[in-house]
């Protein structure tokens, strides 16, 4: 059983390495015709940028992707400091005319997005030509190697129980050399896809044929994402499966997240994309989904007749009443350990890292500092795009529309989601971005806190304050500071994963929806006690 | 301001001045030898089998301390001179009390065998067995085999802690079957059951004759007092019970002047105010003994809670309200490896009930899962259940023994007291259809209700 371990853990390593390794193959250049029919496409009207980018791109040189993405970015630059030259003189020369003709030449988006668009069109080589074979040779073994990794476990654990063995003497659960491997290469991972996307364009050539079949049009980086999130989730639930198989609340839990990742969040909107509509993720609720209320989305929406306004409708829908009714049911949990998939990543990928949130109350003094003004951030902003968007100004409340909404997809979006939030699941536990930083949590929060059914239910005197609970709460809620008292947990950023009822090895805690009365239940002498002293001291 | 001095930093201890502080401005100091910090003996267990790290099991951070005016002083206290009011430190320092509170716990029990002393041999009580444990089976290459000398909770603990780490374990266990003298034969052979399939070498009716040494001090092998069999191991767990940890208590007594010495006998003897025979001088947790036993109850309850609700009891009395120490219904509970266990209110095992309690059983044919409810045999009053594999509220127990309700109400709304996590199968009707046949009842189980569980008693 060792042995096959091992040998999966082998499989998976080298589907990872070629996986990572194809990002150097492969040759790019286009013929001259080629670059004329994207400078068409594009409707660039500059006749810099066509030299410029003929010069760059269709070369007679191998050029790798790094080679051909500087050249491109440098044609690019190229044209755009040449404008930037003219305005300049124009102005200087106070030739308003002149000067005002020159802003239809300038080329704006970012470099390395503008280099991707090319890149996709002009990429040739082994990788390419065999999609197939490199399917197989990097999710295929990866997928293979890692299920040979975790499928012994099933016999390897013993029988079913909880099995946190040995989490805080290995070095990948225990912050050492390979947690910080995985560290680095999440991080890069992230970097690159949301800031470099052109050097991974390989790897959409790979999922090329699957994404023809499901929407018809080529892969993007983002089909690459979204598919590999699948994968990923797929293989780690079976490991959830297995680790947690006594536990049924983690079992269906688990099918849910699931569930709601591949239909919802991969399926529908492909489909949806290949019958010309949107592509919506139903479940994906503002202001989680902070662009909602972008102009391009609203436009988009609003232009795909009664299916756009359907979207519409419902998105507000989600977020105005379904969340908060859920919410007051069952609890956040509902949301953000059974459909998210942020959740849905962290409570598959992130599983074997959760005891590593940090459960000083300095830590949740800062979540809260944080989590709030990040909902408050993405308010801000959804006010000011909405106002401009009907009033047609560049900005509300001094506000400019077009920069909060950067600032807030760089800051938020990409860099807190993405490279904090998944990246730093080795060292700083799998529920960053859920706890601190996710504006649609810190509302759920709120809700639940003041006005929900749900609770975890403190078992009467059972607490032997061992710990287990709080090391292995994701969220970092001092779970047996409540525990020990006899009092009951509520706390807004409870995601309901029930781990701490599972790990729990007296059976002190109970997720349940019960009646909101008596929810909250302060104790200082637990049950099991005198009675009469219990009355005295509880009823102060 | 009055000074109060706790020895021993432990859950009574802790409890104990943490309830002081909420109550009063007094000053307070807790001395203990073993840790800077309280930490959680209960969890030793988990740091050894790495699910957790040591500072884990401290349950208040370290800033807690100072922020609610804890002394917490480092040392071990040799001698207690009560009329001095004073304590003695092994390095000769001395500290002043008005009031002493001795939480010092328990130790291991030692049965004067052979080689109980030579190095590998240890119990499990202190952070010092863990590091001791660390050092001598960090692993299956240094420890090729572990034997385990007692079948109690610390015992079964110590088994699962060395398996967890692939190290072999033998198992002796005085008894024919695994704690059956506090658990009906039914429960206690599932356990053995449980045992063996975890590939633990279990033993029953197997005593220790002897530990022997290899030539340097180290233990080679332990020698089996009914067979003569020479089991070749490298660690062997001493985990035959424990006792008060009053040696330096005793060692204060003055003979010249036996009644300024504090009391003892097993542990410090203790009344219902958990008051010793010295003035200022109490003693709760596990070193403490009643006079009397309370009910069913030990005279000295070496468990988490009752260190705890004395912890609570005491600070009342401390704080000018003398309350009696009156502890309300027995709990309790406990985890065999991957099996659960809580009892509520009493069942006696086979060994030690009286005649008129009767016990129903039932066990899942496949699953680890049973229970045993205990009643009067004429009453048909229920007197208590002991449940594995399933979680019970504790709330509604503690209420039905207040009640006093029979055995067919505990049935009948069995599904209130579940506690299992969401979407567990629940078990209700096939216990309560055994339940039928055996006792020629027509019980109906209930649903649960949740304005059952929440009504005010
Ligand atoms: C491995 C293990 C598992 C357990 N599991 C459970 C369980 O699951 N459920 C349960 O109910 N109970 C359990 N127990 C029992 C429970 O831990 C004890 O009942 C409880 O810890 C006793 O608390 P205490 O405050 O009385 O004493 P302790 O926790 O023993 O604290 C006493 C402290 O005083 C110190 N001390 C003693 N003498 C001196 C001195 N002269 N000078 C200075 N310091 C001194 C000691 O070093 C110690 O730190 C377990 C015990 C062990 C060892
Ligand atoms: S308190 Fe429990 S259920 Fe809530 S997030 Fe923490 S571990 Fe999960
Ligand atoms: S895991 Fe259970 S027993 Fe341990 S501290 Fe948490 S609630 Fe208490």
């Amino acid at each position: 059983m060792k042995a096959i371990k091992n040998i999966g853990l082998i499989i998976f390593l080298t589907g990872l390495s070629i996986f990572t390794g194809t990002i150097f193959t492969g040759s790019f250049s286009l013929t001259t015709s080629e670059v004329e029919a994207f400078i068409q496409e594009k409707g660039y009207k500059s006749d810099v940028i066509r030299k410029e980018l003929i010069k760059a791109a269709a070369s007679e040189k191998e050029l790798n992707i790094f080679d051909f993405s500087s050249r491109v970015r440098a044609a690019y630059q190229a044209s755009n400091d040449h404008y930037d030259a003219l305005i300049a003189r124009y102005d200087a020369e106070k030739n308003w005319d002149k000067k005002g003709e020159q802003y239809q030449y300038k080329i704006y988006g970012k470099p390395h997005t503008l280099s991707y668009e090319l890149a996709k069109k002009a990429g040739k080589g082994y990788v390419k030509d065999n999609a197939g074979m490199f399917w197989w040779l990097t999710f295929g073994l990866g997928i293979i190697g890692a299920l040979l990794f975790i499928l012994p476990n099933f016999v390897l654990l013993g029988p079913a129980g909880i099995k946190n063995n040995g989490i805080y003497l290995e070095s990948a659960t225990n912050r050492g050399w390979i947690a910080w491997l995985v560290l680095i290469y999440l991080v890069s991972f992230y970097l690159v896809l949301y800031f470099m996307a052109d050097y991974v364009v390989n790897w959409t050539y790979i999922l090329d044929p699957i994404s023809e079949f499901l929407n018809g049009g080529q892969a993007s980086q983002w089909f690459v994402y979204g598919f590999l999130y699948c994968v990923i989730m797929i293989v780690m639930a079976a490991r959830m499966y297995i680790k947690y198989r006594h536990n049924k609340y983690q079992v269906v839990r688990t099918t849910s997240v699931l569930f709601f990742q591949i239909v919802f969040a991969f399926l529908i909107p492909e489909i949806m994309a290949s019958l010309g509509a949107p592509g919506y993720d139903f479940k994906n609720a503002f202001p989680l989904d902070y662009d909602f209320f972008f102009e391009w989305n609203l436009d988009s929406l609003s232009q795909s007749g009664a299916i756009g306004i359907f979207i519409l409708v419902w998105g507000m829908i989600l977020t105005l009443i379904i969340v908060p009714v859920m919410v007051y049911f069952f609890g956040k949990r509902w949301y953000c350990s059974w459909v998210c998939g942020c959740g849905g990543l962290a409570e598959t990928l992130g599983d074997p890292y959760r005891q590593h949130s940090d459960k000083s109350l300095k830590a949740w003094k800062l979540e809260r500092w944080l989590i709030h003004s990040v909902l408050v951030f993405s308010l801000v902003m959804t006010i000011v795009t909405l106002y401009c968007y009907f009033s047609g100004a560049q900005s509300f409340l001094g506000i400019n529309s077009q920069w909060i909404k950067d600032t807030y997809s760089f800051l938020i979006g990409a860099w807190f989601a993405g490279v904090i939030g998944t990246g730093f699941y080795p060292i700083f536990g799998n529920r960053v971005w859920c706890r601190f930083g996710c504006p649609l949590a810190a509302y759920l929060g709120l809700v639940q806190r003041f006005k929900s059914r749900f609770r975890i239910t403190t078992n009467g005197g059972q607490c032997i304050s061992c710990g287990n609970c709080s090391t292995y709460c994701e969220q970092g809620i001092d779970v047996r500071a409540y525990a020990q008292k006899g009092e009951n947990i509520v706390r807004s950023s409870c995601v309901g994963c029930g781990i701490c009822s599972a790990v729990c090895p007296r059976g002190v805690l109970k997720l349940e929806n019960g009646p909101e009365q008596g929810r909250i239940n302060p104790t200082e002498i637990l049950l099991g006690n005198d009675v009469d002293l219990m009355k005295l001291v509880n009823q102060k | 301001m009055e000074h109060i001095v706790i020895i021993g930093n432990g859950i009574s201890g802790v409890t104990l001045a943490r309830h002081i502080r909420k109550n009063s401005d007094k000053e307070i100091t807790i001395v203990s030898a073993e840790t800077d910090y309280f930490f959680s003996r209960t969890a030793l267990m988990y740091v050894y089998m790495g699910h957790m790290k040591f500072e884990h099991t401290q349950p208040y951070e370290s800033w807690f301390w100072k922020k609610n005016r804890i002394n917490l002083k480092k040392g071990y206290v040799q001698q207690v001179d009560p009329k001095k009011k004073q304590l003695v430190f092994s390095n000769n320092e001395t500290l002043s009390y008005d009031k002493l509170v001795l939480a010092t716990g328990s130790k291991p029990n030692k049965f004067g065998w052979p080689g109980q002393d030579l190095k590998g041999v240890m119990g499990l009580y202190h952070k010092q067995d863990l590091e001791n444990l660390e050092k001598h089976a960090p692993n299956n290459k240094v420890c090729k085999r572990a034997v385990i000398v007692g079948g109690g909770l610390i015992g079964i603990e110590l088994a699962e802690m060395l398996h967890s780490r692939n190290i072999p374990v033998t198992f002796l266990v005085r008894e024919t079957s695994f704690w059956n003298g506090v658990l009906p034969a039914g429960e206690s052979e599932m356990i053995n059951e449980h045992i063996k399939e975890n590939h633990i070498d279990l033993r029953l009716s197997t005593n220790l004759k002897e530990i022997v040494s290899d030539e340097n001090g180290r233990v080679k092998s332990v020698i089996i007092e009914e067979t003569g069999e020479e089991i070749p191991c490298d660690v062997v767990g001493l985990t035959a019970g424990v006792s008060p940890n009053i040696d330096f208590i005793k060692n204060s007594e003055t003979s010249a002047e036996p009644s300024r010495s504090i009391e003892t006998n097993r542990g410090i003897l203790v009344n219902r105010f958990l008051e010793t025979n010295i003035k200022d001088v109490y003693a709760i947790g596990d070193c403490a003994e009643q006079r009397e036993a309370i009910g069913n109850r030990r005279p000295i309850e070496a468990v988490w809670y009752t260190g705890r609700m004395m912890g609570e009891t005491l600070a009342q009395t401390l704080c000018g309200n003398r309350v009696e120490y009156k502890p309300g219904h027995w709990f309790n509970s406990a985890k065999f490896i991957d099996i659960e266990y809580q009892t509520y209110g009493w069942v006696f095992s086979e060994r030690s009930k009286k005649d008129t309690e009767l016990h129903f059983h039932w066990r899942h044919p496949k699953e680890n899962i049973c229970i045993t409810v205990a009643y009067d045999k004429d009453t048909n009053k229920f007197l208590g259940i002991n449940t594995f594999g399933i979680r019970m509220r504790h709330k509604i127990f503690d209420r039905w023994l207040t009640e006093e309700r029979d055995v067919n109400h505990v049935m009948e709304y069995l599904a209130d007291a579940n506690f299992d996590p969401e979407f567990y199968r629940a078990y209700e009707k096939e216990i309560i259809t055994k339940f039928n046949q055996e006792n020629n009842t027509n019980i109906q189980p209930r649903k649960k209700s949740w304005k059952r569980i929440f009504a005010k008693a």
